[in-house]
């Protein structure tokens, strides 16, 4: 703790002679067309103040950013401000007292009361003070469908998980790929957790995940998901692409009935000038399970001694909330606000879905709130070689997740 | 078919070359059957080698359509230098649209401090372990060769906190500084192993003459190993400009070398695969250690000779 | 200054007994880097690492012991057990390969082709090249939909296939495949400077002993290059244990696991899974392998004999 004080001092007297206006750098892994659209507008509203929003995007998915972000941190450079999932990522970087503390800010905006779902503030609460600033629900908890497919193959377009493995064998015969998936790691990881909460219900999950219970990790029910899961990865063997945008662009395209892909998803149908209900369609909890994860993105500052950063940070975490950039910055971005008061105008039928949800209160944590990164990227490892491996049975399978279950904390 | 006729006859030229061959009354030397499959063997490995250059040059001077439609191996019907341009100064990694050439002239202000230093420093040892030898500098060396040797992922987080410590971290003086530290055992090899075969004579004299250290170093080792100089930076610049782990792990978004911009452009799909303007930047990334390779091919084969083979 | 030293140095073999620190004083000086790189990062870094592969740090080395419950973790890790039987492989492969490509391709040039430096010149362009652009070239050409596969199947033999990439069983020699294109180069050009070096006589009195060619080679030529082979070796082991860009450029580990290699597992560990104790374990179990593979090597190569 102390030499990584001394350090930041000395950078920070440094950066301090040279810096005339405050240029705040952030880094974040928003890439993607929709999502590249989306953090210009925060860029805007920054930069609106009379600072400079220094983008430093950091292409891959977070599983690539994460380590430079957190490891520049941890070498006594730290940027401005940076996007993390809210959740266990960023808890020992708190404990070691390297993130700013936005209580005081929080307070005077009145977060407390305007963050809807209230779960998301505590996933930036440690010790009752608030370290992040929550900017966007993001929900994994979807399926898209290609309107256009289904009408090619002849049949009609699924409501459900079980009418869309039945719709399966039609959408082979008209030489289409069932299940679009790219082959990363944390899409096969998301979509088994999809998969989970859908065909295993919302109870099974939490005792597997948050209660780490054996039984069910062993049990007939959790067998039946990975039966399911098994069943998925014969629907997209012939799905060969890497990025989950290039899966989204399959059922964009209609070369793919399906895509399991939380509602980043979206903003990809937007660029692409599709409409929600006629070019695809939604499927909140793959029709099974109408519910909601409550991941998303936030932001979170880490301490700096130049005293003018230090207010950029400050003005930045306030405009994150700010209504409209909430809505600018959401609309674009596909994701759904954090504040239950705001009106993102003419919103289409599955955004409209997501927040009938949100309002009615069916929500479930994020697998990162419940489980460490490495824990998650231990079960990613797993599922990835499941998927990749036709032979892996999925009894075998199931063995080694209530393994990996058995040792996470 | 149609196809097929028309690649043979495409191919036809020097094909008919070396059949007509043994029927003529050239000598038999130039044509036996080893000289056949001593040539034939070269060029299908030539071909291997060449290949991937080939469709990249080829592929960054089509449009995407041609793409789409067409084989990779075939040359472009219509060239276009779009690729080329948008590579250089258009392609976006998230909202910076300005291509690779900030990661160019990152790697460029990495690469010169980073040659020089570490460079300077092998041929110093290099220079200490071959003629000033003193107790403890054989052990220094195994040490430094064992090194060499040693994963790097067994050193990279130690390396964060000293870089950390120093307040060097995320600068370009951190990573010039660790560029310096790997490039050491090998430079120091080639160096000791160049000084070990000059002359001892040469610095006996030099030593009679009151010559000291740094003397002799300049005046007479330096000059003579211009060329182990030359060799040690071609190894240097292609091996810095070509790094991408430590360019990920100790620096941050902008100075990252272009190696690591080039994965981020590539990795950064917008919609569709822009596999014309990804092999351009690829191309332009390969573009300096290709060069300093074709300007410099008989001096970098000349240098690893004297090097290397001393072992 | 360098003349006061070289005074000192003098003086001291003349007269009096040199104080034995003194000596070579600017040597020592000049040393220093080399003296730090070898104490503080190669043996320093080192321990540390291997010290804390004993511990429970998470994002934040802490001395926090365990014992051995890292390692336990690791090895019953399927992802570090592919990753290690896939170095093996393309450790071995690209050992063999390497320096039997490099071999013949240098002997044949060795033969006075016309044409050589045009030959070596394609030999060797790849090594200029990094891994990260190696990486991609290759995940280009292999890709079903784009290189190889799809120029063929458009040429009329529709059930042509090779998806290396995409296939889990034999993805490893995918990334062989343009491991081998960037680095063979390097040792037919050390290996052909190392045949040039070979006396013309040695040929001459084979070709009157009526020797075959490839005897020559078996029997006289690749004994007497020996230190060049040592050299070439050395080359290709140090780079295979690290092999790191070309997997993250070409396949990002993938399918699923199948490419997976130990230097990749220790950099997830550390800074994306967040498990620092977990990398330092891998990584302390690579230095042990490579310790395991070049401990003999060094007994055989300086043990037997002292050699300045």
């Amino acid at each position: 703790m102390k030499p990584i004080t001394g350090i930041l001092a000395a950078t920070a007297l440094a950066s301090g002679t040279a810096a005339f206006a405050t240029d705040l750098e952030v880094t974040h892994w928003w890439t993607s067309g929709g999502e590249a659209a989306a953090v210009a507008e925060f860029a805007k509203a920054f930069d609106a103040t009379g600072n400079q929003w220094v983008d430093g995007a950091i292409a891959g998915s977070g599983n690539t950013a994460r380590p430079i972000i957190v490891s520049r941190i941890l070498g006594g450079d730290p940027m401005g401000a940076t996007q993390l999932n809210h959740g266990r990522q960023a808890e020992e970087l708190i404990e070691a007292g390297l993130m700013m503390d936005l209580t005081e800010i929080a307070e005077a905006e009145g977060w407390k009361d305007i963050v809807n779902p209230s779960t998301l503030l505590d996933g930036c609460t440690v010790d009752g003070k608030i370290y992040c600033a929550p900017v966007n629900i993001h929900s994994w908890q979807w399926m898209w469908l290609s309107n256009k497919a289904f009408e090619d193959a002849g049949v009609p377009v699924p409501t459900n998980w079980t009418e869309f493995v039945e719709a399966a064998p039609a959408l082979e015969a008209a030489g289409k790929i069932p299940l679009a998936m790219g082959q990363q790691p944390w899409q096969q990881g998301g979509a088994f957790n999809v998969i989970l909460t859908a065909v295993g219900g919302i109870e099974l999950i939490d005792k597997i995940q948050g209660q780490k219970d054996m039984d069910a990790a062993m049990g007939p029910e959790f067998a039946e998901v990975w039966t399911a899961f098994a069943k998925a990865r014969d629907m997209a063997a012939k799905s060969t692409v890497q990025d989950w945008n290039q899966a989204t662009n399959l059922v964009i395209t209609g070369q793919a009935g399906g895509q399991i892909m939380g509602d980043w998803a979206q903003g990809e149908f937007q660029v692409a000038e599709q409409t929600a209900g006629e070019d695809y369609t939604c499927l909140p909890g793959l029709g099974l399970e109408a519910i909601l994860d409550t991941g998303g993105d936030a932001f979170y500052f880490p301490v700096n001694d130049d005293p003018e950063i230090t207010a950029a940070q400050k003005e930045l975490a306030a405009l994150l909330l700010k209504p409209e950039v909430q809505v600018a910055f959401n609309s674009k971005k596909g994701s759904m606000p954090v504040r239950g008061d705001v009106d993102l105008g003419t919103v289409n039928a599955c955004m409209k879905k997501g927040l009938d949800l949100l309002a009615a209160g069916n929500i479930m944590p994020s697998r990162e709130q419940v489980l460490t990164q490495d824990t998650i990227n231990e079960i990613n490892d797993l599922l990835t070689e499941f998927w990749a491996d036709p032979s892996y049975s999925p009894e075998d399978a199931q063995k080694a997740y209530a393994d990996i279950i058995s040792r996470a904390e | 078919m149609a196809d097929v006729t028309a690649s043979t006859n495409g191919n036809g030229i020097p094909a008919t070359g070396l059949v007509e061959g043994p029927r003529g009354a050239k000598p038999k030397r130039t044509f036996s059957r080893g000289n056949i499959f001593l040539y034939g063997t070269l060029i299908v490995v030539a071909v291997y080698y060449a290949l991937p250059l080939w469709v990249m040059v080829v592929t960054s001077l089509k449009g995407m359509p041609e793409i789409r439609m067409g084989n990779i191996f075939a040359p472009p019907v219509e060239i276009t230098f779009q690729p080329w341009v948008k590579a250089w100064a258009e392609a976006c990694t998230g909202i910076n649209c300005d291509g690779l050439s900030r990661g160019f002239w990152n790697s460029v202000r990495i690469l010169v401090p980073s040659v020089v230093l570490s460079i300077a420093v092998a041929s110093v040892n290099g220079y200490a372990l071959s003629n000033w030898k003193f107790k403890g500098s054989e052990v220094f060396f195994t040490i430094l060769m064992l090194g060499a040797f040693i994963p790097y992922q067994v050193m990279i987080y130690p390396i964060v906190i000293l870089l950390r410590e120093m307040g060097l971290y995320g600068t370009l003086w951190g990573l010039v500084l660790v560029h310096t530290i790997f490039g050491m055992p090998i430079l120091t090899l080639l160096f000791r192993n160049y000084f070990t075969s000059i002359p001892m004579d040469l610095f006996k004299a030099a030593r009679v003459d009151g010559a000291g250290f740094w003397g002799i170093y300049f005046r007479v080792m330096v000059p003579m190993a211009l060329p182990i100089f030359v060799v040690a930076m071609i190894l240097q610049v292609t091996g810095i400009w070509n790094d991408f782990l430590f360019g990920v792990i100790y620096t941050k978004p902008e100075i990252y070398p272009m190696t690591v911009q080039l994965n981020n452009i590539v990795n950064s799909v917008q919609g569709v695969k822009e596999y014309n303007v990804n092999m351009a930047a690829t191309l332009l990334t390969g573009l300096v250690p290709l060069t300093i390779y074709f300007v410099s091919g008989k001096l970098f084969v000349r240098g690893i000779a004297a090097g290397a083979v001393k072992g | 200054m360098t003349s006061t030293d070289a005074r000192t140095v003098e003086a001291g073999n003349g007269s009096r007994p040199p104080n034995p620190l003194l000596k070579n004083l600017s040597a020592k000086i000049a040393s220093v880097p080399m003296a730090l790189t070898a104490l503080v990062i190669f043996l320093g870094c080192t321990g540390w690492t291997v010290v804390h592969s004993f511990t429970s740090s998470k994002l934040l080395p802490k001395l926090d012991f365990v014992g051995l419950d890292q390692y336990d973790r690791l090895w019953s890790t399927r992802r570090w057990l592919v990753s290690i039987e896939n170095l093996a492989i393309y450790g071995i492969c690209s050992l063999i390969f390497t320096l039997v490509i490099g071999f013949t391709l240098a002997a044949l040039l060795d033969r006075k082709v016309r044409f050589e430096s045009a030959f070596r010149t394609i030999y060797l362009y790849p090594f200029a090249l990094s891994f990260i652009v190696t990486g991609l070239v290759w995940q280009w050409l292999l890709n079903p939909e784009l290189g190889i596969q799809n120029v063929v199947r458009s040429l009329g033999w529709e059930s042509f296939s090779f998806d290396p990439l995409y296939n889990p069983d034999i993805v490893i020699f995918g990334i062989l495949i343009a491991g081998l294109w960037q680095g063979t180069g390097l040792i037919m050009v050390i290996m052909l400077a190392g045949l040039r070096g070979i006396d013309e006589d040695i040929w001459k009195a084979a070709r009157v002993d009526g020797i075959p060619v490839w005897k020559t080679y078996v029997l006289v030529i690749i004994p007497m290059m020996r230190p060049v082979f040592v050299t070439a070796l050395v080359l290709i082991t140090s780079g295979i244990v690290k092999i790191y860009d070309l997997v993250v450029a070409q396949t990002s580990g993938g399918p699923g696991i199948a490419s997976e290699v130990p230097a990749k597992y220790v950099y997830d560990r550390m800074f994306s899974s967040q498990n620092l104790g977990q990398g330092f374990a891998a990584s302390t179990m690579m230095l042990l392998m490579v310790a395991i593979i070049l401990i003999p090597w060094a007994y055989l190569e300086f043990g037997g004999k002292k050699r300045g």
